[in-house]
């Protein structure tokens, strides 16, 4: 009878430019209370100027059983990096 | 809110209300003003932080931690101010641990015990919609120093008033439990409110100055916004009970002693002592 | 210390897939980090979530002990200052519950498993802070040998824990100083207040000698422990390098350790110290320390009696999203 509320993952955007970054997470019974829980828990210090909450049971993650299938066919496809290919050093601009 | 005669008003005969300090006196009134502003601080983020490391769930300890640091931050820097002012030499440490009840110029309501947690919210909910308005015409008072402060200290009391309505309507619409709890709370709360509207010779010469702001010009909106959170959390509004008034000239309730107690034992016992 | 095991684990026989163990051992030993989803021998989750929910058990606790004067503090600074650094600690069980969380165990669990006694945390926080130097002496020696464990935790084998733990240290940098700053006042202060101080060292000093944990003799999970990186230096060692970095700090106090047999060994280059009284610190993991009822006592009734507001909370939470459907 003395359950604990849901699970919320919590990001921060540190400054702006960057991207909001996972931080951890808080206990919270709806999103309202997440983000004041979010907010007092993991900017105390001027850690960021925008914050993001989502409930962890809504996060979909790959399976790391899986990651062989998922990465690894990225792995020779090293045409699409720009360094691949050799162009004269006098030639500029490109 | 009730309309009933005050309890310990004194007669208007006195000009000043029960202060001390003459009106024509323009740093005396500014001090107890630098006071009651401060007292109200310091004394509710003594309270708030009884709370620590026994709330609810871990999240609300530090939600209550940053309301309490922000309500002392608070009263430093207007105790501070005010010992400026009165020009004794003393700072917001000695105005904090070495007056006693009859010198607190707080309102009542900021020295009420914590209770449950409901109780708590219902003292927070009620000050911090009131600290907000007050502190956002505080903003632009001719006193450059009070308008610095209250211009920081208007973004801490926005948080603070948004958490404490939230959490107003969370227990007003929760269980049959929470709301019971919620309205006691309320109910212990209300006869304090009053206090928070009282104008007396002190506000009516520093708002005539530009200093102070006349509480009555926001009674209106005050009660508009609270009545708005009770119906959102389905609560009736507050009720009407004759209100006790004092603690600006120092009559207080039996708990500020107490908390003076425990918040000044050290300064008093140990008075050569530098910590 | 916070996380020395305080609880032996009945060694677990392994019917796990031996290539899956022989490539995290791997991963482990290349300094890999472990992430929530990867696979893990069981032995290791458990392990882990041991020693990440202790340690989470230990700075919820710890509140209590400073949280006892936050209401005393004797200057508006010194209120804000230990206000602030509670709630850091506040913080610090908040992030290490979420990162044992990832491991699969709920905090509702954790929770119910220190208040059921079955959980342990820091045997430090089961001793009483009586007079304010104690608020200087706790900030000084216990967050000292907190941040000496802590630091090279931040390179643990596993992820959140690692994360976790490079928060903590940042905030924990502030925590030392404002003790001994406190301990500075005291010693340099009148005569009741040096009394205070050097009382507060005597009562904290061999407690915390004994938050590093029981001899290494006596540490039967410290080889594995070491090996899956979720502990870095063995307990002696942290004790040692504790005492060689405490005692100078006494010394410029001017207060005196409470150890006749402290001596610099030239030789060995360290300080020689006296015998820790290993009785003692057993009696206090079992749950026998001075006010071990009291804190226990209190962190049952904040929970219990935050029940009503969680259910409340959720229960409007539960309407709302009814509405919300509904509509
Ligand atoms: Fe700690
Ligand atoms: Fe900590
Ligand atoms: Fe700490």
């Amino acid at each position: 009878m003395s359950s604990d509320w849901p699970l919320w993952e919590v990001f921060i955007r540190a400054k702006g430019g960057l991207s909001h970054r996972h931080v951890g997470s808080v206990h919270a019974p709806d999103s309202e209370i997440a983000l004041r829980h979010a907010r007092d828990t993991y900017t105390r210090r001027m850690e960021g100027v925008s914050l993001w909450v989502v409930r962890s049971a809504d996060i979909v993650a790959s399976d790391p059983s899986d990651d062989a299938a998922m990465f690894d066919p990225a792995a020779d496809k090293v045409y699409r990096h720009p360094t691949f290919y050799t162009i004269p050093d006098d030639v500029k601009h490109i | 809110m009730a309309s009933l005669p005050p309890i310990d008003i004194p007669p208007a005969t006195t000009g000043n209300g029960a202060f001390d300090a003459p009106a024509d006196d323009p740093n005396g009134a500014l001090f107890d003003y630098l006071l009651r502003l401060g007292d109200d601080s310091l004394v509710l983020g003594q309270r708030l932080s009884e709370w620590t490391g026994h709330a609810a769930s871990v999240e609300v300890d530090l939600s209550l931690a940053n309301i309490a640091l922000d309500l002392i931050g608070q009263a430093t820097l207007l105790l501070d101010y005010a010992g400026e002012v009165e020009g004794r030499g003393r700072d917001g440490d000695k105005l904090a641990f070495h007056r006693d009840v009859l010198d607190f110029r707080n309102c009542l309501l900021v020295e009420q015990p914590n209770g449950d947690f409901a109780q708590t919210m219902a003292r927070q909910f009620l000050f911090s919609t009131w600290q907000r308005r007050l502190l956002r015409h505080l903003a632009g008072s001719a006193d450059a120093r009070i308008a610095a402060i209250a211009e920081k200290a208007v973004k801490e009391v926005t948080y603070h008033a948004e958490l404490a309505a939230e959490w107003v309507i969370r227990l007003g619409d929760g269980t049959e439990e929470s709301r019971r709890r919620m309205m006691d709370g309320l109910e212990w709360m209300a006869r304090f409110v009053p206090e928070l509207f009282e104008a007396d010779g002190l506000t009516a010469f520093l708002a005539e100055r530009g200093v102070a702001a006349d509480p009555d010009s926001f009674r209106a909106d005050y009660e508009e916004e609270v009545g708005a959170v009770l119906a959102a959390a389905g609560l009736p509004l507050l009720p009407q009970q004759r209100p006790i008034l004092g603690g600006r000239r120092g009559h207080h309730s039996e708990h500020l002693g107490h908390l003076l107690c425990t918040m000044q034992f050290l300064p008093r016992t140990y008075p050569e002592a530098v910590w | 210390m916070y996380t020395t095991e305080l609880q032996k684990t009945a060694k677990v026989a392994s019917t796990e897939d031996p290539d899956k163990l022989a490539a995290f051992e791997a991963r482990v030993a290349a300094d890999e980090f472990i992430e929530p989803k990867d696979w893990m021998p069981e032995a290791y989750r458990r392990t882990l979530t041991r020693q990440i929910s202790q340690h989470a058990h230990s700075e919820i606790v710890g509140m209590l002990p400073e949280g006892n004067w936050i209401t005393r503090a004797p200057s508006l600074r010194r209120k804000a200052i230990l206000l602030a650094k509670v709630q850091d600690e506040a913080g610090h069980g908040l992030y290490l519950y979420s990162a044992a969380e990832t491991l699969g165990t709920s905090r509702e669990e954790m929770i119910e498993a220190l208040h059921s006694g079955k959980a342990k945390y820091s045997t430090i926080f089961n001793y009483p802070t009586l007079t304010w130097a104690d608020i200087g002496a706790i900030g000084w020696l216990v967050d000292g040998a907190a941040i000496m464990n802590q630091v090279p935790l931040q390179r643990t084998s596993y992820g959140p824990y690692a994360r976790a733990m490079v928060r903590v240290c940042k905030e924990e940098s502030f925590h030392q100083r404002q003790g001994y700053e406190i301990m500075m006042a005291m010693a340099a202060g009148t005569a009741d207040q040096k009394r205070m101080a050097q009382d507060a060292l005597n009562r904290w000093w061999w407690p915390s000698l004994m938050m590093f944990g029981p001899p290494d003799e006596n540490s039967p999970n410290t080889a594995q422990s070491m090996r899956w990186r979720i502990k870095r230096e063995t307990n002696d060692e942290l004790r040692q390098k504790f005492v060689d970095i405490t005692v100078p700090q006494a010394g410029a106090l001017g207060l005196t350790v409470p150890d006749p047999a402290l001596g610099w060994n030239e030789a060995r280059g360290h300080y020689d110290f006296g015998e820790i009284d290993w009785e003692e610190f057993y009696s206090v993991v079992r749950g026998e320390g001075p006010v071990a009822r009291e804190r226990m006592q209190a962190r049952r009734e904040a929970w219990e009696q935050g029940a009503w507001v969680r259910e409340a909370a959720a229960a409007h939470a539960e309407k709302h999203s009814r509405k919300q459907e509904a509509a």
